[in-house]
């Protein structure tokens, strides 16, 4: 365990790695979420066709198959991108599928009188949405969310298969430095455990948050 | 880089070898999956608080981190200590157990949606533990089980390329092996995108026509 506790600099670089990948495919999930599922409901039949091509495309394939597309086949027509934007484009485009999912749903579970009702206001589609439509939606998906953020935090583990150094990447070496094996990967596990569980916690304060608010309304009703 | 049909009808014998184990991973691990997640769901219900909390936190633990992590820790730790089991056999136990604390919460919500009524019945009919769960409970639990159930089969077949890394043959290291010996990317790589969408496409559409045929039934 001190041998790999000496390593403790490379592995704060990869916790680091590991966490700038997390935050920014998450963004890059976030965004692709709400197009793919806005689009899901759109009034345009091409919009809704293309966004479920969108969403079977990259739910169907594996992402580790994405990831060495991203990194290894598009270069061969041009197109490079360094193993950490290929990582973020793979994983943020393979977790957008299934946000996209989890916005429809929550959208679509937003009471039918609430669209009526800002119809009634004479609201244009878009502060439909702004204003009434997604605000009301947004506590029904954030558990969700919260378990997909976890999915996705454990798929920038494969990102280390395309040379990324985040923790993973780093316990190998480790590894074959000090030619132990239980140590640098139960480290490791414990420190995707803490992320996680950190992760969580921040999660349910969301949701808390935004649930407050609601009761608040619901009172409000009353 | 163009599209070579002659590299890929090259390819495919050594990728339909690599599908055989794919699946052949996919049937073992969820199968595992169902029956430890269906022993962990019973296990959760039982009145010890310190086994609840044990296997919660246990659970928690295998969810929240990385499968290919794990491959790694059964893969290279255990011959250590003696246990030697093939690559194969690491990935479909490991596949199994990270899916078998999903499976879990699925046995849960089902046995949880029984009315309580029904334990009351089968009380009242002397029925023995077994007897409950195997006549009254588990009968009425499982068919609203089942599309969520088929989820995670896709799910873990799609979960199967991370064998590779523990040099498992299947389908994703057969064109990654046949794609660096020979240079070629595109081909391989292609064919296995679309293996994956040409299965996992349809059984999503089956999936669903599960989900909808088993909420007329409720009503």
């Amino acid at each position: 365990m001190k041998e790999v506790i000496a390593f403790y600099p490379i592995l704060i670089d990869g916790t680091i790695t590991t966490i700038i990948l997390t935050v920014l495919s998450a963004i890059l999930a976030l965004a692709i979420s709400f197009v793919v599922g806005l689009s899901r409901i759109s009034k345009f039949k091409i919009v809704r066709v293309l966004a479920i091509i969108y969403l079977e495309f990259f739910r169907g394939s594996s992402a580790l198959v994405q990831m060495f597309f991203i990194y290894f086949v598009l270069p061969m027509w041009g197109i490079y991108f360094d193993a950490l934007t290929a990582g973020v484009i793979a994983i943020g485009c393979n977790l957008g599928a299934y946000g996209s999912e989890v916005v429809r749903g929550g959208v679509l579970a937003v009471g039918k009188e609430q669209h009526e009702a800002s119809l009634a206001l004479n609201y244009s589609p878009y502060k439909r949405y702004r204003h009434v439509i997604i605000p009301q939606a947004i506590p029904v998906m954030i558990p969700t969310f919260g378990n997909l953020l976890i999915e996705l935090l454990k798929l920038t583990a494969v990102a280390s298969l395309i040379t990324i150094s985040d923790l993973t990447f780093m316990a190998h070496i480790i590894r074959v430095q000090t030619a132990l094996t239980l140590e640098p990967f139960l480290v490791i596990l414990v420190i995707y455990f803490i992320i996680a569980s950190i992760l969580v916690k921040i999660v349910d304060i969301i949701a808390k948050k935004f649930s407050r608010g609601r009761n608040i309304m619901i009172a409000g009703e009353n | 880089m163009y599209w070579s049909w002659e590299v890929a009808f090259d390819v495919l014998p050594q990728l339909a070898k690599g599908v055989v184990v794919t699946v052949q991973a996919t049937i073992v691990a969820s199968l595992l999956a169902y029956v430890l997640g269906l022993g962990i769901a019973i296990l959760k219900m039982s009145k010890s608080k310190l086994l609840r909390i044990v296997l919660y936190w246990t659970t928690e633990f295998i969810r929240r981190t990385p499968i290919l992590v794990q491959l790694y820790i059964v893969f290279y730790v255990l011959p250590d200590y003696g246990i030697f089991f093939e690559a194969f056999t690491c990935g479909v136990l490991v596949l199994g157990i990270h899916f078998s604390t999903y499976t879990a919460e699925v046995f849960r919500a089902g046995i949880d949606n029984v009315p309580k009524g029904q334990w009351e019945a089968a009380k009242s009919l002397n029925y023995n533990q077994y007897e409950t769960w195997k006549n009254v409970i588990l009968p009425q639990a499982i068919p609203p089980m089942i599309p969520p159930l088929a989820n995670y089969l896709i799910t873990m077949f799609k979960e199967t390329p991370l064998l590779a890394a523990i040099t498992v043959v299947e389908l994703f290291r057969a064109a990654d092996q046949y794609s660096n010996s020979h240079y070629k990317y595109l081909e391989p790589m292609t064919l296995v995108g679309v293996f994956f969408l040409i299965v996992s496409i349809p059984s999503a559409i089956l999936a669903m026509k599960l989900e909808k045929r088993f909420k007329q039934r409720k009503i």
